[in-house]
């Protein structure tokens, strides 16, 4: 049994950022990563996609992008190579190909097995990430005849391993847009199923909407501040894409494509999958919504005298009327179900308790009720950019701070 | 436990007869207990002659125990005399229609007293288009139920156009009715 004072589970960026900023402390931890540095990006992204912020938003503590392209956006390879680079470069005490199997409180402290030996550790800090396991709602997916293939968001590559024929994607947040937009333009009939979104244009008077939401503020917005926490936490990914044309993928943008737009994808019957009558409400809704944030930012830009284009609203959604309330699964119509229907994380190793009755683990802004045991990396730990690689540094930096208060507050053990 | 209809406060001064707190604390008492949340709305429907019968509504669970209305309601429901009906009551589907209109309404009045918005009138017109070859069994392409329904409102407030819209909005995201009617619900009937 080897000893440490921290284990962080996880070397993606959160787990990384929370190294460095232990290292700072001179707090001897070590990184535990299933497979190498960034194992996600590697092996759980599809071909084509690249991040939703632009270069100049890769930050990490002690890293700002240095590349010629700040307002580009990095496909998932480079963003394994920048993290394994910046593990690098922090000598970040990683040990690569080691799986925790379980993690447990003992002692005043938490012993962490592995798949090659355990850990004695006072403190673990998790950090495996908000979109481990795709999320697939069973009571749908178990009415699916079984000739339709079916894969999730995370399984997803490219359109070429896919049948030919007409794709359900269900699901209209990043993911899905982008999925849809990918295999409609591969020449295959998609139909999007789309529940409550978030619409945001990919540039808004001139810049990218997440410069507008960093310079104002809004992603820093705070967990013990925000009005409604459970609210703000279960919110859908924006509808953003990261192309080298920053073009916006909306649902008028991926219905000109000719992608048939339908409402959430509600139930299976009769090998008929069945979509809700709720299509116009939640497009308005997102309209709404979308509304409220460009009133937010201009008036932040007046207030803090921002030289940006004139401000601008953009089309009312235009949904189909009526729209298709049903399709055929197999049988010549849907050949395929993409769920892009969300991730959550995989804490089955952690055998704490601190879950909830449905199964997500409690904390507050990443402090969990088991002292010296905290997460990273979840939707809007701490702030509103937690789960965005330019969340990590502030949010590792507060906890490694509690972190190290934990450590001093606990009696000293005895060198050797 | 109950929903205290007691104390109808707002620090705004903003009055549309909604307990917002108390519907608040009921959501904060379902993190304790999540089985307080599961209710059984019912009614009893008894023929009366022709196509006219009578619904009754009184009891319903909920909150762990057996509940009751503050008294028992009654409904007539019929088919008018273009129908060669008698016209006792609306017609089933204008009841559909009028519970949709109400969920609604419901919770706009909810949205806007949390929100701090007075309320001076609200007017759903609710509508739903039927072909009647669907329930006469004339054509089978055409549905039994309304191909499309439609709610209109007219509300004065003390908002702005797109607060209001925000009202409506909100009130669809969360109206039991509207997502009866707008999602497949499984519907099992037996004969004891």
């Amino acid at each position: 049994m080897r000893h440490t004072s921290a284990v962080v589970v996880g070397a993606g960026h959160c787990g990384l950022a929370m190294s460095r900023c232990l290292a700072a402390r001179s707090v001897d931890h070590v990184v535990l990563e299933r497979g190498d540095v960034a194992h996600s990006w590697r092996t759980r992204r599809w071909d084509s996609l690249r991040l939703l912020t632009p270069n100049w938003m890769t930050r990490l503590p002690g890293y700002a992008y240095r590349g010629d392209d700040p307002d580009g956006y990095l496909g998932a390879p480079e963003v394994a190579r920048l993290l394994a680079d910046y593990a690098a470069e922090s000598a970040a005490p990683v040990v690569t190909g080691t799986t925790v199997t379980s993690t447990r409180a003992e002692a005043g402290g938490y012993v962490v097995r592995t798949d090659r030996g355990s850990w004695r550790t006072r403190t673990v800090v998790v950090a495996t990430g908000a979109t481990a396991v795709a999320a697939v709602p069973a009571r749908l997916a178990q009415g699916v005849p079984a000739e339709v293939v079916t894969v999730t968001a995370a399984d997803y590559r490219n359109p070429d391993r896919l049948p030919p024929g007409g794709v359900l994607v269900v699901g209209a947040s990043a993911s899905g847009v982008q999925i849809a937009e990918e295999l409609q333009r591969s020449g295959r009939p998609v139909t999007l199923a789309v529940g409550e979104h978030v619409r945001v244009p990919r540039t808004y008077r001139g810049r990218d909407i997440l410069w507008w939401m960093d310079a104002s503020g809004l992603l820093d917005e705070r967990w013990d501040q925000v009005p409604d926490l459970l609210r703000a936490r279960n919110l859908p990914s924006m509808q953003l894409v990261g192309s080298p044309q920053r073009t916006t993928l909306d649902l008028n943008a991926l219905a000109a494509l000719g992608v048939r737009l339908v409402g959430r994808f509600a139930g299976v019957r009769d090998r008929t999958a069945q979509f809700a009558g709720s299509l116009p409400g939640v497009c308005t809704l997102a309209d709404l919504k979308l509304g409220r944030l460009l009133d937010t930012l201009d008036a932040w830009a007046d207030r803090a005298g921002i030289a940006a284009g004139p401000p601008h609203r953009f089309a009312p959604t235009a949904p189909p009327v009526p729209a298709a309330l049903s399709a055929r699964l197999g049988d010549g119509g849907i050949a395929t179900i993409v769920w892009a229907t969300g991730y959550r994380p995989d804490l089955s190793f952690l055998e704490v308790d601190v879950f909830d009755r449905r199964g997500a683990v409690v904390h507050d802004g990443g402090v969990t009720a088991s002292p010296g045991l905290y997460v990273l990396g979840l939707p809007f730990l701490r702030r509103r950019k937690s789960t965005l690689i330019d969340g990590a540094a502030a949010d590792a930096d507060e906890l490694a701070e509690h972190l190290l208060g934990h450590l001093d507050a606990l009696p000293r053990r005895r060198a050797g | 436990m109950t929903v205290n209809q007691d104390t109808i406060t707002s620090t705004s001064g903003v009055d549309n007869g909604v307990n917002v707190e108390a519907l608040l604390g009921a959501r904060d008492a379902l993190a304790d207990a999540p089985e307080i949340a599961q209710f059984q709305w019912r009614s009893t429907v008894s023929w009366v002659n022709g196509t006219h019968s009578r619904a009754d509504v009184e009891t319903f669970y909920g909150f762990c125990e057996e509940q009751r209305h503050s008294k028992s309601f009654s409904f007539d429901m019929d088919h008018p005399l273009q129908f060669a009906s008698q016209d006792n009551g609306i017609t089933p589907a204008e009841v559909v229609l009028v519970a949709l209109g109400g969920c609604l309404t419901a919770g706009v009045a909810a949205v806007a007293q949390q929100r701090g918005i007075q309320l001076r009138s609200v007017l759903a017109t609710v509508s739903g288009e039927m072909d009647l070859h669907g329930i006469l069994g004339a054509d089978p392409d055409v549905r039994n139920g309304f191909s499309g329904v439609r709610v209109d409102y007219r509300i004065d407030a003390d908002a702005t156009p797109a607060e209001i819209e925000a009202l409506v909005a909100q009130s669809q995201k969360r109206s039991a009715v509207y997502d009866t009617l707008t999602s497949p619900t499984a519907v099992t009937v037996t004969i004891s």
